[in-house]
C-alpha cells in the first residue's frame, strides 16, 4: 500500500476530489496547511506599516490506496490539480506497511 | 431661569446611552488590532474605565469639574462631591442636573480608556487601573471645567472666559487623551519585537465593527453636545455623518496612492479620525466645511501614524496618530471654518473673522496638549517607579489574557477544547476518567 499526499492550492479541492472520485478513490483526509515553496509569501500593509506573510495557506491531501492504483492516483491529482501558475503544490508517495479498518478490523488492502 | 424641556432631555438621556456605547466600540476597535493572545486585556483595559470612572465621578469628580468655578477657571469646588447637592428637581439649563451629570461621565469614561491603545500588550492590568484612577483625576477633570463648564463668563477658562470654541471634546477628550497616549508610550517603552515581529491586527471584523459602535455612539456625542433638541443638535448630527465620510474616503485615496490597496483597517480607522477631527467643530462649520475637515483629517491622520516608526515610540493602536493630530486638525479648522451661520458669532479666517479665532483655537489645544503630556508623563513615571507599568518578558510573549486573566480567547478546535483540557470535577463525586482530573490537567 502507499500514501499519496499532494499539498495544493485551496480552491482546486473541488476538481481534485471530484477527479478522484471519478478515479474510484473512496476516502480521502484533507486538512489546512500552510507553507511555501518557490513562490514563497506576500506582503501584507496595515496603516502603512509592511508585514511579510511567508507561509500562504494550502490544502494537504492523503489518499490511501492499493501499490497498483499509486501511479495513476498521482497522475489523477498532479492534473487536476494544475492550473501552470507557480504556487501549484507537490504530489508524493510513500510506502506504507499496514492499514486497519476500525470498525471490522479488517486489513492491508481490505481496509483501503 | 429656564424651565425643563422633556424633548432636551430626553435627547439627552439617549445621548448619553449612546456615548456609553462608544467605550465598548473601542474595546472592539482596538482588541481586533492586537495580537489574538492580548485580545481579552485590550477590551478589559477599556471595560475597566466603565467600571472605575462612574464611581469616582459620582464621589467626586463631576464636583471637580462642574460645581461653580473656585480657582479663575481652573477648578471646580468641592460642592457637589458625592452629588450630594443635586437631587431630581436640580436644573441644569433645561434638563434635569443628573441628566447633565450622566451626559458628562461618558465623556470621562471613553477619554481615559482611548489611552490604552498606546500601551497595549504591554501594560500591567493593576497599575493601568490605578492609572486611570489618577488621571482622570488630575488630567481630565481639571480639563473638562477649563472647556466644558459654562456659568456667563465665570466657568472653564478656556470655553467661558477665552472663548474657544470646543462643541464636544477635540481638546478636553481628543487633544488630551491623545497627548497622555504620546507620553505613556514613551514612559512604558516599546513592545518587545517592535518592528522585527509581525503584530498584525488579529480580527479585522472587529476593528470594522468596532469603528461602526463608535460612529453610531458619536452622534450622542456630538450632537448630543447641544444639550438641546433642535437646529443645533441637527446640524452637528449631520457634520458628523459627513465629516466621517469624508474621512474614510480621503484616507482610502492616500493608501490607493501609496500602497495601491484600500483596506478595511483604513476605512476604519479614517471613519475614526473623521469622527475626532468634527468633534470640536461640528456646531462651528457648514456641512460643506465638515467636508473639509473631514478630508483633511484622513490625509493628515493617515501620514502622521508614520510619526512613530521616525521618531521611534511604540503607539501600539496610533491614538497620537489619530485622536491628538485629528483632535488638533479638528479643533485649529475652526480658526479657519467657523461660520457664524453656526456658532452665532464667531467667525474663522476664511469667512471673514480675522485671525483671532484661530489665536483663541491655538492657545486652547496647544495648553491642553501640553498639560496633558507632561502631567500623565510624570504620573506615568512615579507609577513605573514604584509599583511598575510593564509585564514581564515572559508575560508580554506569553500573551496578557493567560498572564494577567488567566483566560482564552478563542477556541477553535472542532473538537471543542476536549483535546487540551478537562472540567475540574468536584472533589466529593469526581471519578477519575482516563487521566485523573488534576490542577495541571486544567490549566494545560
Amino acid at each position: 500500500m502507499k500514501l499519496v499526499t499532494a499539498v495544493i492550492k485551496p480552491f482546486k479541492l473541488d476538481d481534485v476530489r471530484s477527479a478522484l472520485e471519478t478515479f474510484g478513490v473512496q476516502g480521502m483526509t484533507v486538512s489546512e496547511a500552510s507553507g511555501y515553496g518557490r513562490q514563497k509569501g506576500h506582503t501584507e500593509v496595515y496603516r502603512g506599516a509592511e508585514y511579510t506573510v511567508d507561509l500562504v495557506p494550502k490544502l494537504r491531501l492523503e489518499v490511501l490506496v492499493d501499490d497498483s492504483d499509486a501511479d495513476d492516483v498521482v497522475d489523477v491529482v498532479a492534473k487536476s490539480a494544475q492550473t501552470g501558475k507557480i504556487g501549484d503544490g507537490k504530489v508524493w508517495v510513500t510506502p506504507v506497511e499496514t492499514v486497519i479498518r476500525v470498525r471490522t478490523g479488517e486489513t492491508g488492502a481490505e481496509a483501503l | 431661569m429656564p424651565e425643563l424641556n422633556t424633548g432636551d432631555t430626553a435627547w439627552v438621556l439617549a445621548s448619553s446611552a449612546l456615548v456609553l456605547l462608544m467605550t465598548p466600540g473601542l474595546a472592539f476597535f482596538y482588541g481586533g488590532m492586537v495580537r489574538s493572545k492580548n485580545v481579552l486585556n485590550m477590551l478589559m483595559m477599556s471595560f475597566i474605565c466603565l467600571a472605575i470612572v462612574p464611581v469616582l465621578w459620582v464621589l467626586y469628580g463631576y464636583s471637580v469639574s462642574f460645581d461653580t468655578d473656585i480657582a479663575n477657571g481652573l477648578l471646580g469646588g468641592l460642592g457637589k462631591v458625592g452629588l450630594s447637592s443635586v437631587g431630581l428637581e436640580s436644573v441644569s439649563g433645561t434638563i434635569p442636573e443628573f441628566a447633565f451629570v450622566a451626559f458628562q461621565l461618558m465623556f470621562a469614561i471613553i477619554t481615559v480608556a482611548l489611552i490604552s491603545g498606546a500601551v497595549a500588550d504591554r501594560a500591567k492590568f493593576g497599575t493601568w487601573a490605578l492609572f486611570v484612577v489618577l488621571w482622570v483625576t488630575i488630567v481630565y477633570l481639571p480639563v473638562a471645567h477649563w472647556v466644558f463648564f459654562f456659568d456667563e463668563g465665570n466657568g472653564g477658562w478656556i470655553a467661558d472666559r477665552l472663548g474657544a470654541l470646543d462643541f464636544a471634546g477635540g481638546t478636553a477628550v481628543h487633544i488630551n487623551a491623545g497627548a497622555a497616549a504620546l507620553a505613556l508610550a514613551v514612559v512604558v517603552g516599546k513592545r518587545m519585537g517592535w518592528r522585527r515581529d509581525p503584530m498584525r491586527p488579529h480580527n479585522l471584523p472587529f476593528v470594522v465593527l468596532g469603528a461602526a459602535l463608535l460612529w453610531f455612539g458619536w452622534f450622542g456625542f456630538n450632537s448630543g453636545s447641544a444639550v438641546s433638541a433642535g437646529g443645533l443638535a441637527a446640524g452637528a448630527f449631520i457634520n458628523t455623518a459627513v465629516a466621517t465620510a469624508a474621512a474614510i474616503l480621503s484616507w482610502l485615496l492616500v493608501e490607493i496612492v501609496r500602497d495601491k490597496h484600500a483596506t478595511t483597517l483604513g476605512a476604519a480607522s479614517g471613519a475614526v479620525a473623521g469622527l475626532v477631527a468634527i468633534t470640536p467643530a461640528c456646531a462651528a462649520v457648514s456641512p460643506v466645511g465638515a467636508i473639509v475637515v473631514g478630508f483633511v483629517a484622513g490625509i493628515l491622520c493617515s501620514l502622521a501614524i508614520g510619526l512613530k516608526y521616525r521618531f521611534g515610540y511604540d503607539d501600539s493602536l496610533d491614538v497620537v496618530g489619530v485622536h491628538l493630530v485629528g483632535g488638533l486638525v479638528g479643533t485649529l479648522l475652526i480658526g479657519l471654518l467657523a461660520t457664524a451661520a453656526f456658532t452665532g458669532g464667531a467667525e474663522g479666517l476664511f469667512y471673514g473673522g480675522g485671525m483671532d479665532q484661530l489665536r483663541k483655537q491655538s492657545i486652547a489645544a496647544v495648553t491642553v496638549m501640553v498639560y496633558s503630556f507632561v502631567v500623565t508623563y510624570i504620573l506615568g513615571t512615579i507609577l513605573d517607579k514604584t509599583v511598575g507599568f510593564r509585564v514581564s518578558q515572559e508575560s508580554e510573549a506569553t500573551g496578557l489574557d493567560e498572564t494577567a486573566h488567566l483566560e482564552t480567547a478563542y477556541e477553535f478546535g472542532s473538537a471543542s477544547g476536549v483535546a487540551v483540557g478537562h472540567a475540574r470535577q468536584p472533589a466529593e463525586d469526581a471519578e477519575p476518567v482516563g487521566t485523573a482530573a488534576s490542577e495541571e490537567g486544567v490549566k494545560a
